[in-house]
């Protein structure tokens, strides 16, 4: 946060109901294979919370039971006070529309065109007239980043960065109360990654929304997150700020902090924020 | 949470002054837009939005707004905001520097500029067709006399594949097809006695026209599309790329053997349906025009000859080298995604589907000018 009177509001919001997922005693099986068990969770309101963990690791079901398309085979999930395990359809439908979710290859529908694809969740569930619906698209586009001609492209025609934008931007359509990302910098470039690092800082002090990422990204983690949850043995290895984490002892917490990357990462960490407090970016007019 | 929300609205409080209440937010926010049209009577010059009152506000709400107030601006207004919480006033910041950008639009075409794009596109495609044509028949001939190079264990597979595994269903279609023209003919033909004629009309409809032609039609669904979609998932993955770097001609690989195999096996599989086809009109002819199948087989002998078998199996040869190249063309043809392949995998059906039925009315002019 970088103002006094952003963290007093993140403070009200978390004073009032602090936990916008809560995860309780989660199993997933595959088979013989166990992903989680018993497996506990929480995601306060207003944070960027995000899940670490190797390949196999099941954060990727993680997230598929977080945003209801696989269904744990025991345990609870709330998420926005909704408990997901006795939702009726069209209870299900209206929680659906309070998240976001930009999914890794982008999940943008190749027979519209990109603001269309952004104008969709707002065609469908709103009554805000068309003119609106496409000026509003637009300007979703350009806060991810993205040029307006972009708009008129078709998914096929864009860059990795730029389908990640796009999607980041039709997550947003609705100004989710909650807003996931799926390897949000995975195949991106170096000065790619970090524009997606900003933007999502940018996008959490401007919508408030609480932000739950997939990431393997260790610079991402150092700079954008305020909270990191680890994921080992089916279970939560650990939780906390990155600085908290490295200093824990859990193996696998360990192999994100001692490889030649992780300390690298930390460096660098430590370097930028000396010069950030100086110097703040405005990323929504970038590129 | 609130889950009871009040609608969003605007009252005018002072001259100057309007108070914002209510919710307004992207799923409730809708009509909202009806009642700010009050502030276009506004006469101050100064105008006063307070927000004191309101629930919640998120992007869309602002941008409502926000289009509402450029008009104001535009006619010389100072817009103040009152009361309004830090992250609200800052979208409304963020708001204000976009409000303005126009939408862009994307251009219209003419019909007659969509009529040129069109006929562009089929002149381009016919074009790209024949030198795809061209590039397997020099590839052909570059590899024809080394026959070792010839890939025979992938020739073999795809025959299997194209051939041996298609025997069920042309088999039962075409004993179906030979059941239909016998009963179809037997009701004419007695009515003038002339219930042997239905030999003659099984046997040269079934090996002359309905056997390569329905064979063709099979197979054109079932291994022209799989050629198209095979060659279209590689595009996609970028295997295709690969086998060019590795040094291998893709069309060595993937197209030779499949049009080598479907050459030999469409008119194998057009043989196999000339029988099936003639036994439904044998079995057909004894049900219902009492000849019996010694008669049905010792007419077919005299009547029908070897020219007729030929001409049919012909066809086939031709047909299979439209379905495989026609497969392959339109599968090296797709671009960029999986809903790319799909288009690509249609077009090849109806192509070589069309190409056939039209090469046949062609042969039929042919040949009866030849006299065969």
């Amino acid at each position: 946060m970088d103002t006094a009177i952003d963290q007093a509001n993140v403070n009200i919001a978390s004073a009032e109901a602090s936990n916008v997922i809560e995860m309780r005693k989660v199993c997933t099986r595959f088979g013989d294979h166990i992903v989680h068990a018993d497996l506990d969770l929480d995601v306060r309101r207003g944070e960027i919370f995000a899940i670490v963990g190797g390949s196999g690791s099941g954060k990727s079901t993680l997230l598929r039971e977080m945003i209801m398309l696989h269904r744990p085979d025991s345990g609870t999930i709330k998420i926005l006070d909704t408990d997901l395990g006795a939702l009726t359809a069209d209870e299900a439908n209206k929680l659906r529309q309070r998240w976001g979710v930009m999914f890794q290859h982008g999940g943008l529908f190749g027979t519209l065109k990109v603001r269309d694809n952004i104008a969709l969740p707002l065609r469908e569930h709103t009554n805000l007239d068309e003119t609106l619906i496409n000026e509003i698209a637009a300007w979703k586009l350009t806060l991810s980043g993205l040029a307006p001609e972009t708009g008129l492209q078709y998914p096929t025609e864009l860059s990795g960065g730029m389908l990640k934008r796009a999607s980041m931007a039709r997550a947003l359509a609705l100004d989710p109360e909650l807003l996931f990302l799926d390897e949000p910098t995975a195949g991106l470039d170096p000065s790619g990654a970090s524009g997606i690092d900003t933007l999502v800082r940018t996008l959490h002090d401007l919508y408030q929304s609480t932000i739950v990422i997939i990431t393997h990204d260790l610079d991402f983690l150092w700079q954008v997150t305020d909270r990191v949850a680890v994921l080992g043995e089916g279970k939560v290895v650990g939780v906390g700020s990155m600085e908290e984490l490295s200093k824990m002892d859990h193996p696998n917490i360990r192999e994100y902090f001692d490889g030649p990357r992780g300390r690298a990462a930390h460096e660098q960490a430590q370097l930028q924020k000396q010069d950030k407090s100086q110097n703040k970016e405005q990323p929504w007019t970038q590129k | 949470m609130s889950t009871l929300l009040s609608p969003p609205d605007i009252t005018q409080t002072s001259p100057g002054q309007f108070t914002l209440s209510g919710n307004w937010t992207t799923r409730a926010v809708g009509n909202v837009a009806q009642k700010l049209v009050i502030m276009n009577a506004v006469d101050a010059s100064d105008v006063v939005i307070d927000a004191s009152h309101l629930d919640k506000i998120d992007s869309v709400g602002v941008w409502i707004l926000q289009r509402q107030l450029n008009m104001l601006r535009d006619k010389g207004k100072t817009i103040r905001l009152l009361g309004w919480p830090a992250h609200s006033q800052k979208l409304m910041d963020v708001v204000e520097q976009q409000i303005s950008t126009p939408l862009l639009i994307s251009a219209q075409q003419s019909l007659l500029e969509k009529l040129g794009r069109k006929a562009v596109a089929a002149w381009k495609d016919g074009f790209s067709l024949l030198s795809f044509i061209g590039e397997s028949a020099l590839a052909l001939l570059r590899i024809a006399p080394y026959p070792l190079r010839w890939r025979w264990r992938m020739v073999l597979n795809n025959i299997q594949i194209a051939g041996f595994d298609a025997l069920p269903i042309i088999g039962l279609t075409s004993f179906l097809l030979g059941i239909v023209i016998a009963y179809q003919g037997a009701d004419q033909l007695r009515h003038y006695g002339a219930n042997i004629f239905v030999v003659d009309l099984v046997g040269y409809s079934m090996l002359r026209e309905f056997s390569p032609l329905i064979t063709a039609i099979i197979i054109a669904g079932r291994s022209g599309s799989a050629y198209a979609a095979q060659i279209g998932t590689m595009v996609v993955t970028e295997e295709i790329d690969a086998m060019r770097t590795i040094g291998i001609e893709p069309i060595d690989l993937l197209v030779l053997p499949k049009i080598i195999a479907l050459m030999v096996a469409l008119p194998l599989l057009t043989f196999f349906s000339d029988i099936t086809g003639v036994l439904g009109g044998m079995i057909m002819a004894r049900s219902q025009l009492d000849i019996n199948f010694h008669e049905f087989i010792v007419r077919f002998g005299s009547e029908v000859h070897l020219p007729t078998l030929l001409v049919g199996i012909g066809k086939a040869v031709i047909f299979a080298f439209v379905i495989a190249i026609i497969g392959c063309y339109q599968g090296f043809q797709t671009k960029g995604n999986a809903d790319s392949v799909g288009r690509q995998t249609t077009r090849s059906v109806v192509q070589s589907i069309f190409i056939a039925i039209v090469l046949d009315a062609l042969f039929s002019v042919v040949l009866s000018i030849l006299d065969l």
